[in-house]
C-alpha cells in the first residue's frame, strides 16, 4: 500500500500503524472461539435437515436414533411448545408485508433444502451425528419455486397458504417525496430528445462464507442462562430470546466471544440458537451445537440475489435527467431479521455521487424455496452502486466520451457540500474531484488507455479494459429517528463506557461487537490519545451483555463512526469528572489546570498529576472534594444525526483473453476518502479484504441452485472463494474530507472496498470487449460467459446447475458402484 | 463433518494389505493420501467399516529406474513426483502436471496411485499417464497383472482395479528428451481443471518425430487426442501445423456440462489449450 501522507514525528496514537493486539490469539486459535468452550456435562446437538426444497412432512420416526449409543433425546417440532420461540423479522418494510411464521424447526412443511426438521442431543458430537443419520423423515415433495424470474409469476408458490410469492412492494418516488421531479416525465422527454438506457442486471446470490462456522453453547445452570454464540449481535440476540421465549431479558446473558468473521452472515437470530437455548433449558444441562461447513453454506443466510431493471434518461450530451429502478429481491423462504430491509438500504444509494433531478425506486421482495437471504457485506449498497456505476459506463459509451468525463459532468462538486440528494439524504462532506485525480495519477490512466488503443488496433487476442467505480455509500448505521421512520424495529445508537482501575489502567467497554475488525486496537488508540495513557494500558471489553450491558453491535460500518464517537464522549466525561478532583489534590483552581499528555498541570508551576495517579487517589478516596463521588468511570450513548458517507474512486484494468474468455486482473488502484484515519494498517486490511470480496462477486462466487432447489455450489469446491493466489497487489491511497458528524472526523471503511470493486471489475471486462459489440457480461464473469458474450452477443447466459463430483463414494473401486446421495451434514 | 466410526488397519507389506482386503471385502476402503477419501467419509457419502492405510508400506513409495521405463510407486506423494529427477528426465509431462495439482497442502498428502485409482475425470494425472503409454501394475490375490491406460480407466471414478486388488505402481516408458507442457485451465488456483491438455513431443531438426497429447476432463475418462498426434508426427513444428493439428483436439470427445462450462464451450476451449500446450512445449 501507499503511505497515507508523510506523517510528522509520531506523537499521537491516532494515525499510527499499530499492529492489531488481538491478532496473535485470533490467528493461533488459542482463544475462546465458541466451539472451544467445553462445560462439564455438556451435551452436543446435531440437526436433521430437509434434503428437499419444498415438501410436506408426513412422518418422523426417531426410534432408531433414540436407541443409538450416547443419545439423550431426539426431538421434532411437535415436542416443543411456544418456549422454543420464533425467528423474528425486525424490519417489516411495509405495513402490509407478508411474513410467514418462521419457527426454528419446521413442523408440517419445509420451505427450503436445509431447513431443520429434528434435532438430536447426545453425549458427543459424533454420537449426535450418527443418530441424526438414523432419523427417518417421510416427505411428500411439493413443487418448488427457485428462481426470482419464476417466483414473480406466482405460478408455483413458496408458501401456498400466502397465495402469492410477493412479500412487500417498497417505493420511493422523488416527485412524491418532494425531493425532485417525475421520473416518468424525464424518461418520456428523453425518448423524444435524449438518451434512454434500459438495462437489466443480475446480482447473483452470494454466501457470506465467514471463516469460523457458527457455533452456540448454552449453559442453563445458574440464575442467568448464559449463551455463547459466534454472532455479530449479542445484544440483539438477547432481546430476541427474551421477546420470543418468555424468559425475561434479565435472566439471559449472551456472550459473543472471539468470533471468526461474519460479513453480515452472523447478523442473524438463527434457528440453531433458538434450538440450543430451548434444549439446554429443557434438559437442564449445557448444550453445544457447531455447524459443519456444508451446513454453513447451505443454511446460514445468503446474500444479494436481486434482479435490477433500470431505466436511465439523459440529455444527448450525457446529463442524467432521471433514473427508475424496478427491483426484484429474493428473500428466500422466510423474511430474515433484516430481510427485505437489505434492498431498501440500497434505495438511497442508486443516485450515488450524482445530481439526478428525478428518481424512482420500486422494490418487490419475493419468496422462493431457497435459503433465506439477509445482510452481506455492503447490504443493499453494493447492489445500488453496481447498477449506477455500470449505467454510467453505458451512458459514456452511448454519448461517446470517457467514462470519467460522464461522471464528472454529473457528480456533486466539492464546493456543493453539504448536499441534499434526490433520495433525501444530506451528504456532509466529500471531494470526488480530488479522489479521482489522485486515483488517475496512481493508475497511470492515460498510459493504460494508450495501451488499450494499441491492443485494439492490433487485434490482440488479449484485450485490455479499464473499469471505473466512483462510489459513495451510507454507513454508520444509523440515526434512530430515521430507522423509526422506516419502520425498523430497533434504534441505531451506540454505547460506551470508560473505566479506570485503581492502578491507573483503562477499561473500555463498547456495545459494538467486533468479529475480526480490530476494534481492540483502534479503540485503544483513540482512548490512549484522549486520556494520554499508554496504548498498552487500554483494554477493550465487548461482546458480553453482562459487561457491555448496552449496545447495538457491529454491522453497517458503524463501530467506529457511531461507537467510536460514544467512546470519545465517555472519555471526555472521565476528564470532566477528574478535573475538579485534580484541582483539589493539586491545591489549585480548576481554571489554572491544563490537561496535556495524560497529565494535569497547574499553569505556571511544575506541579502536576497523571490520570493514573488520580485514579489511585480516587480509589483510596482519602481526600476528595466534598460532595464528589469516588468514581471517574463514565459512559455515553451516541445516536448519530446522520449517516456517514465515505466515497472513493476505484480504477481497475483487466486483461481479457478473447480466445478462452479468461479474465485476468492487471492493475487495481483505489483512492478512498474515509475522513480521518485512526489506524492506516487496519484500514488497509479492511480495504484489501473488502476489495477481494467485491472482486469475487464480479468474477467467482455464485450460489447456484438447480431447478429442484438443491444448492449445487454447496462446498468450496464449487462455491469459488479466491485465495491470495488469485488476486494481485492493490494500490490504495486516500484523500481526506473529515466527516462533520463525529468528533474524530472518521468515516466507515468496513464495506467500502466490497461496495466499490464489483462494478469496477465488470466495467473493465465490458470495456475490453466493447469494440466486439459486448455491452454486458452477467456476474460472475466466468470464462464461459465472457466467451459467449464475445461469440453469441449475449451477456453470457445461464450457469448449468450441476456440479462435477470430485468426491465420489465409489472412488477407486469398480463393481458395485452405488451413487445414492448422502444426506446433508 | 464427522465421519461415521470405522476400524483402522495399517499393514506394512502389500501382502498384508491384500490379506486385509480379502478379509474385510466390500466393508473396507483403502486410504492412500486421504485427500479424496476423507472428504467422502466426512461428508458421509460413504461409511466403510474398515479403513486400510497404505501409508506404512515403504515398497510402494518412490520412483525406480527399470531400464526402458520408470516405475512410480503408488504411494509416492505428489510433491515427491513433481520434484523427482527420474520423472523430470524421463516423464517430464507427469512432473509438469503433478505440479499443478491442487495446492501445497494437498500435494504433500495426496499420492500418485491414489489420484489415479480415484479416477476423477478432472484429475490431472490420468491424461499424462495415458499419453505416455503408462502401464498400471495391479496386485491381487492371484499375483500381479499389468494393464494399459486404455483398459485402466473404465469410466467415471471407475478403474480396472477390482475390490480385492491394489494399484501398486505405474510403469512409464522413458520419454527421455521429450519436450512437455501441461496447460491447465482453471478459474481459481486451487481448482480442478475445467479442461487441461498435456502435450509431449519429440523434436529433431525442427521435425516432430513423436507426439503424445492427453486431454483432461473432456469425457468420463482421460483421453488421448490421436487425431492431433497424427497431424503433428512427421511435420515441421510450424505455427500453422500446430494450429491445424490443435483444431482436431475435440474430435470424438464428449465433455461434461457443469457449473464451470457447458460441453460446447469445453470443445472450443480444448482446441485453444491444445495449441497452447504444444506451442509452449516447443518453447513458444
Ligand atoms: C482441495 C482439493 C483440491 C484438489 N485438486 C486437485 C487437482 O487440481 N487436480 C488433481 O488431479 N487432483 C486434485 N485433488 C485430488 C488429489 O490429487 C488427491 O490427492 C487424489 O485424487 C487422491 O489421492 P490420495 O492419495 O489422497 O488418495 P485417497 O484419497 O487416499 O484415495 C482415493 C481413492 O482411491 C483409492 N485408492 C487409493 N490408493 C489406492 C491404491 N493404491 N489402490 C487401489 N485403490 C486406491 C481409495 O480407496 C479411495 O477410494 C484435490 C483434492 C483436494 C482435497
Amino acid at each position: 500500500m501507499t503511505a497515507v501522507e508523510a506523517r510528522p514525528e509520531q506523537t499521537n496514537e491516532i494515525g499510527r500503524d499499530r499492529r492489531r493486539k488481538e491478532d496473535a490469539r485470533l490467528i493461533t486459535g488459542r482463544t475462546r472461539w465458541t466451539d472451544n468452550i467445553n462445560l462439564p456435562g455438556m451435551l452436543h446437538l446435531a440437526m436433521v435437515r430437509s434434503p428437499f426444497a419444498h415438501a410436506r412432512i408426513t412422518g418422523i420416526d426417531t426410534s432408531a436414533a433414540e436407541e443409538s449409543e450416547g443419545v439423550v433425546t431426539v426431538l421434532a417440532a411437535k415436542d416443543f411448545d411456544e418456549t422454543l420461540g420464533v425467528c423474528i423479522n425486525a424490519w417489516p418494510i411495509t405495513p402490509d408485508q407478508k411474513t410467514p411464521a418462521h419457527p426454528p424447526i419446521a413442523s408440517d412443511r419445509v420451505a427450503f433444502a436445509g431447513e431443520i426438521v429434528a434435532v438430536v442431543a447426545a453425549r458427543s458430537a459424533a454420537a449426535a451425528r450418527d443418530a441424526a443419520e438414523m432419523v427417518e423423515v417421510d416427505y411428500e415433495e411439493l413443487p418448488a419455486v427457485v428462481s426470482l424470474e419464476e417466483a414473480v409469476k406466482d405460478e408455483v408458490l413458496a408458501h401456498p397458504d400466502l397465495g402469492t410469492n410477493k412479500s412487500a412492494l417498497w417505493v420511493f418516488d422523488s416527485a412524491q417525496a418532494g425531493t425532485g421531479g417525475s421520473v416518468d416525465e424525464a424518461i418520456s422527454a428523453a425518448r423524444t430528445d435524449g438518451i434512454v438506457l434500459e438495462r437489466t442486471y443480475r446480482q447473483q446470490r452470494l454466501i457470506p462464507a465467514f471463516m469460523e462456522p457458527r457455533s452456540v453453547v448454552c449453559d442453563p445452570t445458574g440464575e442467568q442462562i448464559t449463551v455463547w454464540s459466534a454472532t455479530q449481535i449479542p445484544h440483539i440476540l438477547r432481546f430476541a430470546f427474551a421477546a420470543t421465549t418468555g424468559v425475561p431479558e434479565s435472566k439471559i446473558r449472551v456472550i459473543a466471544p472471539d468470533v471468526g468473521g461474519g460479513f453480515g452472515g452472523k447478523l442473524q437470530q438463527t434457528p440453531e440458537e433458538m434450538i440450543v437455548f430451548a434444549l439446554a433449558r429443557r434438559l437442564g444441562k449445557p448444550v453445544k451445537y457447531t455447524e459443519t461447513r456444508s451446513e454453513s453454506l447451505l443454511s446460514a443466510h445468503h446474500g444479494r440475489d436481486q434482479i435490477q431493471k433500470l431505466t436511465l434518461s439523459a440529455t444527448k450530451d450525457g446529463q442524467v435527467t432521471g433514473l427508475k429502478v424496478e427491483l426484484d429481491a429474493n428473500l428466500g423462504a422466510y423474511v430474515a431479521i433484516v430481510g427485505g430491509g437489505v434492498p431498501v438500504l440500497g434505495a438511497f444509494m442508486f443516485n450515488a455521487i450524482y445530481k439526478f433531478p428525478a428518481y424512482q425506486f420500486n422494490c418487490q421482495t419475493v419468496f422462493t424455496n431457497t435459503t433465506w437471504t439477509d445482510a452481506y457485506r455492503g447490504a443493499g449498497r453494493p447492489e445500488a452502486t453496481y447498477a449506477i456505476e455500470r449505467l454510467m459506463d453505458e451512458l459514456a459509451a452511448e454519448v461517446g466520451v470517457d467514462p470519467l468525463a460522464i461522471r464528472e459532468k454529473n457528480w456533486i462538486k466539492h464546493e456543493e457540500f453539504p448536499f441534499t440528494t434526490i433520495a433525501g439524504l444530506t451528504y456532509d462532506s466529500g471531494n470526488y474531484e480530488a479522489a479521482t485525480a489522485k486515483a488517475k495519477e496512481l493508475f497511470g490512466y492515460d498510459e493504460l488507455r494508450r495501451e488499450q488503443a494499441e491492443r485494439r488496433a492490433n487485434n490482440d487476442p488479449v484485450q485490455l479494459g479499464i473499469g471505473i467505480s466512483t462510489f459513495t455509500e451510507m454507513c454508520g448505521l444509523a440515526p434512530s429517528r430515521v430507522l423509526g421512520s422506516l419502520d425498523y424495529g430497533a434504534g441505531g445508537w451506540e454505547h460506551a463506557q470508560v473505566r479506570l482501575t485503581p492502578t491507573g489502567k483503562v477499561e473500555v467497554i463498547t456495545g459494538a461487537s467486533a468479529h475480526g475488525q480490530g476494534h481492540e486496537t483502534a479503540f485503544s488508540q483513540i482512548v490512549a490519545d484522549r486520556l494520554g495513557v499508554p496504548f498498552e494500558d487500554v483494554e477493550v471489553l465487548h461482546g458480553d451483555t453482562q459487561i457491555a450491558a448496552k449496545g447495538y453491535d457491529t454491522y453497517g460500518s458503524r463501530s467506529l463512526v457511531v461507537g467510536g464517537e460514544a467512546l470519545v464522549r465517555a472519555a471526555d466525561k472521565v476528564l470532566e469528572k477528574a478535573k475538579p478532583i485534580a484541582a483539589h489534590l493539586l491545591e489549585a483552581s480548576v481554571d489554572d489546570l491544563e490537561f496535556t499528555g495524560g497529565r494535569w498541570t497547574v499553569r505556571g508551576t511544575d506541579q502536576g498529576m497523571s490520570i493514573g495517579e488520580l485514579s489511585t487517589a480516587v480509589f483510596a478516596a482519602h481526600n476528595l472534594p466534598d460532595g464528589v463521588e469516588a468514581n471517574l468511570d463514565s459512559e455515553a450513548t451516541f445516536d448519530p444525526e446522520n449517516f456517514n458517507f465515505p466515497h472513493g474512486t476505484h480504477l481497475c484494468a483487466m486483461e481479457v483473453d478473447t480466445e478462452t474468455g479468461q479474465v485476468k486482473m492487471r492493475k487495481y488502484v483505489c483512492c478512498d476518502d474515509i475522513g480521518n484515519i485512526i489506524n492506516p494498517l487496519i484500514v488497509a486490511g479492511q480495504v484489501h479484504g473488502g476489495l477481494v470480496q467485491g472482486i469475487a462477486q464480479a468474477l467467482w462466487e455464485d450460489a447456484v441452485y438447480d431447478e429442484a432447489g438443491t444448492l449445487v455450489a454447496g462446498s468450496f469446491v464449487d462455491y469459488l472463494l479466491p485465495t491470495a493466489a488469485d488476486t494481485i497487489s492493490f494500490e490504495i491511497d486516500h484523500t481526506t474530507s473529515p466527516a462533520t458528524t463525529n468528533t474524530l472526523g472518521t468515516k466507515g471503511v468496513g464495506e467500502a472496498g466490497t461496495i466499490a470493486s464489483t462494478p469496477a471489475v465488470v466495467n473493465a471486462v465490458v470495456d475490453a470487449l466493447r469494440p466486439l459489440g459486448v455491452h454486458d457480461v452477467t456476474m460472475p464473469c466466468t470464462p464461459e460467459r465472457v466467451w459467449r458474450a464475445i461469440n453469441e452477443g449475449s451477456a453470457g447466459g445461464e450457469t448449468t446447475g450441476a456440479a462435477a463430483a470430485h468426491f465420489d463414494q465409489s472412488t477407486g473401486m469398480s463393481g458395485n458402484v452405488d451413487r445414492t446421495e448422502g444426506d446433508v451434514q | 463433518m464427522i465421519p461415521a466410526s470405522f476400524d483402522y488397519v495399517a499393514p506394512t507389506t502389500v501382502e498384508e494389505a491384500l490379506a486385509a482386503l480379502a478379509q474385510y471385502g466390500d466393508e473396507a476402503k483403502i486410504i492412500a493420501g486421504g485427500q479424496s477419501l476423507l472428504p467422502v467419509l466426512r461428508m458421509r457419502l460413504n461409511a466403510p467399516e474398515w479403513v486400510i492405510d497404505l501409508g506404512r508400506i515403504d515398497s510402494l513409495k518412490g520412483v525406480r529406474d527399470e531400464g526402458d521405463s520408470i516405475l512410480v510407486g503408488a504411494m509416492t506423494r505428489h510433491c515427491d513426483v513433481a520434484t523427482d529427477p527420474l520423472v523430470a528426465e524421463h516423464a517430464a509431462l507427469v512432473a509438469r502436471a503433478t505440479a499443478t495439482v491442487a495446492d501445497e497442502q494437498v500435494r504433500h498428502r495426496g499420492t500418485f496411485g491414489g489420484a489415479l485409482a480415484h479416477a476423477d475425470p478432472a484429475g490431472d494425472l490420468g491424461a499424462p499417464a495415458l499419453a505416455l503409454d503408462a502401464e498400471f501394475v495391479i496386485a491381487g490375490p492371484a499375483g500381479e497383472r499389468v494393464v494399459p491406460g486404455s483398459e485402466f480407466f473404465q469410466g467415471l471414478f471407475e478403474t480396472a482395479v477390482s475390490e480385492d486388488e491394489l494399484l501398486v505402481g505405474v510403469r512409464i516408458p522413458k520419454h527421455t528428451g521429450w519436450l512437455a507442457h501441461y496447460e491447465k485451465f482453471v478459474r481459481v488456483a486451487h481448482q480442478w481443471p475445467i479442461c487441461a491438455v498435456g502435450a509431449t513431443l519429440k523434436v529433431s531438426g525442427g521435425v516432430i518425430e513423436g507426439a503424445a497429447i492427453g486431454l483432461t476432463n473432456m469425457g468420463a475418462t482421460p483421453l488421448r487426442a490421436a487425431g492431433v498426434e497424427q497431424a503433428l508426427i512427421g511435420q515441421q513444428a510450424t505455427e500453422e501445423v500446430v494450429r491445424n493439428a490443435a483444431a482436431l483436439a475435440a474430435d470424438g470427445a464428449e465433455p461434461p456440462s457443469d457449473l464451470n462450462g457447458d460441453a460446447d464451450y469445453r470443445r472450443h476451449l480444448v482446441t485453444v489449450l491444445t495449441r497452447r500446450a504444444i506451442t509452449k512445449a516447443l518453447g513458444g
